[in-house]
């Protein structure tokens, strides 16, 4: 773990010098052919890719409303450029969400605008020749989609928009990324990210209900594929067998079981991850999503609950209905899907349960707020219940609970530096660079109020923060989700069903 | 000469424009994406997309600096053009003998933005590297209508009573003229020149943030997706 390039920290967050170039080395590893033809992608790259490239881009402009009007109206006034935490911690121009987007920009404008193709020079418009694909390959995935740069832009300009469609015109012309491309055929194949197979997952789950037998002498129960269950859980599939997601996942099992709710996970819908959006592909979007709502008619549930993970809240959230809907066949009272905080809010609001502060007295917690859940969803029915309800969780679980500054948290959030499908071993010191903002902000309240839990909702964030926390000489036990508090603070037995 | 050119400008920036707006509106947007926390319901978009436009209430949160010289320069660009409405209404209607003071001023407000957004643009390592020769270019453009015209105000004046004589013919006489008499009449003509080249370009360049800011999904877009079905037209189901 040595071998990683490990920024400085400094007191606090600051912009730094601009320099030319020093991320250009970090390319993600090409696709290959047994991942990219199952999707409907080139095996390799076609020989005709400039011609195809710009084919796509042009298909794109007359079905994206936003690409068409973010190519256009950008107007370079540079709010966005020190507010991408690539940039903050690689200090890389083109880590600059609109030197970024300038990359596809350029292009649009040589092919696509009489400026571009009367005065390529003067508007600085560029051919999609090796150079600019290389370009592309680099810094489209140095992107984490977490539309940060979206919430200071006077026009709204989301860089995730231009990230997505870049990936999904490289994937048209055979140029894809291994590790998004392999896991979507591993949700296709298998049902979820990880591989895992129905058997393993069944052990799995006994193995927990055994666990949470032998901790609190209750029969909590995790249930696979139970037809007629009120509630299909979908949790990403990194709940069931990650540290620290699975403390998360024992503690939605403990809030059904206190609440008497039946619930039941879903063996072929065991994933609520939905890389489809990495890509930028709507179809794969569709595809991966469509697996839930079929299983939530074949196991004839009432209500969708998602577990803690923030790009697939925005998929079900945001998506779900265009992709998949209407749901008309679950139960009205609820909202379709509904966030594992909500339903357990909603739940402690009534008198459902119990929770015990003193539990969680050896923690002084902060909230990380992830992107997606942050930027591009909500919970409840007021705008920023996303912030309000997993922070009255916590508030309802531990004693000790402070902010990190507010220019690092809520809409300001920082990403965990290894979102939107980098979370991958050979962008390592991207991940690295990235988290820079976050840590710095964690430190800064580690050492003020003495911090030492992170609570977030998210499986991506976890997983980046246990590998990266460390390198910054903070503990990977820091950081848990905000049901591993509830699952420490809730009394088992002791209130029974909704009041 | 003077009419076919005024139509032919003109002509250009109102198809050109609205060529661009109804690419903008007759594009699907596929997903809903607005930036959250969202309004939940169209007044409450209605209200975000006016503070937006009305204080640039985004880049406000975003560079305190940009916004001081945007906010300068455009505001001020609001006073200048409805003190300009005087040279092509006859006859005046007292209001304007009210406003032109304030017309003035913001002539100078106007200048000073746009100097500051030339500054900051050559100074921050950032905005010096992102800037195109086209980025200057509209600055210098700007700088030079709003140079040459205080310069008409405050130093050489121009046949003022001949060119509004000009400006008010042109649209339905080809027997319209200006002066070019006095060093003023002159720089009215390069100021002229410069307005007429800004109307041309326009639709073709960056300045179509005017149109586009409304069309832009993350900013019009109700946060409602779960309460109401949003349809992607070209989706397969």
């Amino acid at each position: 773990m040595a071998d990683y390039s490990v920024p400085e920290l400094q007191e606090d967050i600051k912009t730094p010098a601009l320099a030319v170039g020093t991320m250009e080395h970090l390319k993600p590893y090409p696709a290959i052919e047994k991942h990219m033809v199952p999707l409907g992608f080139p095996d390799k790259r076609v020989d005709n890719w400039q011609q195809k490239g710009i084919e796509k881009l042009g298909d794109m402009l007359k079905k994206y409303r936003s690409l068409q009007v973010y190519l256009d109206i950008c107007v370079k006034c540079g709010a966005c450029a020190d507010k991408c935490h690539y940039y903050l911690g690689t200090k890389d121009a083109n880590n600059m969400p609109v030197q970024r987007a300038e990359l596809m920009r350029s292009v649009y404008r040589r092919y696509f605008t009489p400026a571009g193709k009367l005065f390529p020079g003067v508007v600085r418009a560029a051919d999609f020749d090796e150079e600019t694909l290389n370009k592309w390959i680099t810094y489209y995935h140095q992107c984490s989609q977490c539309r940060r740069c979206s919430v200071f832009c006077p026009y709204g300009i989301d860089t995730a928009e231009i990230t997505m469609a870049a990936r999904e015109i490289m994937d048209a012309i055979g140029v894809g990324h291994k590790y998004s491309t392999e896991i979507i055929c591993k949700v296709h194949d298998v049902g979820n990210n990880l591989g895992i197979p129905k058997p393993a997952l069944k052990g799995t789950l006994e193995f927990l209900e055994g666990d949470i037998l032998e901790t609190t002498g209750h029969e909590v129960r995790l249930p696979l594929d139970e037809e007629g269950a009120e509630v299909l859980l979908v949790a990403p599939s990194a709940d069931f067998f990650s540290e620290p997601h699975i403390q998360s996942l024992m503690g939605y099992a403990k809030v059904f079981h206190q609440a008497g709710i039946r619930y039941t996970i879903s063996s072929i819908g065991a994933e609520a991850a939905n890389f489809g959006m990495f890509i930028g592909s709507f179809a794969q979007k569709q595809k991966i999503a469509k697996r839930i709502a079929d299983q939530a008619r074949e196991l004839k549930v009432k209500r969708i609950v998602v577990g803690e993970c923030g790009h697939a809240w925005r998929v079900a959230y945001s998506f779900w209905n265009t992709l998949n809907g209407p749901f008309d066949f679950l139960d009205p009272r609820y909202p379709v899907p509904q966030h594992v905080c909500e339903f357990t809010y909603d739940l402690l609001k009534r008198g459902a349960l119990t929770l015990d502060k003193e539990a969680n007295d050896q923690y002084v917690v902060t909230m990380h707020d992830s992107c997606n859940v942050a930027r591009a969803s909500r919970m409840g029915d007021q705008p920023g219940g996303q912030f309000e309800i997993p922070r009255a969780l916590i508030r309802a679980a531990c004693h000790h609970y402070v902010e990190m500054d507010p220019d690092t948290t809520h809409e300001k959030t920082f990403c965990c530096g290894g979102g939107g499908g980098v979370l991958t071993d050979e962008l390592m010191d991207l991940r690295v660079a990235g988290a820079l903002p976050r840590v710095t902000a964690l430190k800064q309240v580690m050492k003020k109020d003495k911090v030492n839990f992170m609570a977030l909702i998210c499986a991506i964030c976890k997983a980046q923060f246990t590998k990266i926390l460390p390198l910054y000489h903070i503990p990977m036990e820091t950081v848990g989700g905000v049901h591993q508090l509830v699952s420490n603070a809730i009394q088992l037995g002791a209130k029974k069903g909704i009041v | 000469m003077l009419t076919v050119l005024a139509y032919l400008v003109v002509g250009i920036f109102l198809i050109g424009f609205a060529h661009r707006i109804w690419l903008y509106a007759s594009c699907p947007a596929p997903l809903k994406i607005p930036t959250t926390p969202a309004p939940v319901t169209t007044t409450g978009v209605v209200w975000r997309l006016f503070t937006e436009v009305a204080f640039f209430n985004s880049l406000f949160k975003g560079d305190k600096w940009a916004w001081a010289g945007s906010y300068a320069f455009h505001g001020a660009l609001v006073l200048v053009l409805i003190r300009h409405l005087r040279y092509f209404v006859d006859p005046l209607p007292e209001f304007f003998a009210h406003v032109q003071i304030a017309g003035i001023v913001a002539g100078l407000v106007m200048v000073g933005g746009l100097g500051l957004l030339l500054l900051r643009r050559l100074i921050i390592d950032r905005v010096r590297y992102i800037s195109s020769p086209a980025d200057y270019l509209w600055l210098l453009l700007l700088l030079g209508i709003g140079g040459s015209g205080l310069l008409m105000q405050f130093c050489v004046r121009p046949d003022i009573v001949h060119i509004k004589a000009g400006m008010m013919e042109m649209w339905h006489s080809t027997e319209a003229s200006l002066p070019t008499m006095m060093a003023g009449d002159f720089i009215f003509l390069a100021h002229l020149i410069m307005v007429a080249a800004l109307i041309v370009l326009f639709p073709f360049s960056k300045l179509m943030h005017l149109g586009g800011i409304f069309f832009s999904p993350t900013r019009n877009q109700v946060d409602n997706p779960r309460e109401k079905r949003h349809v992607n037209p070209w989706a397969s189901n």
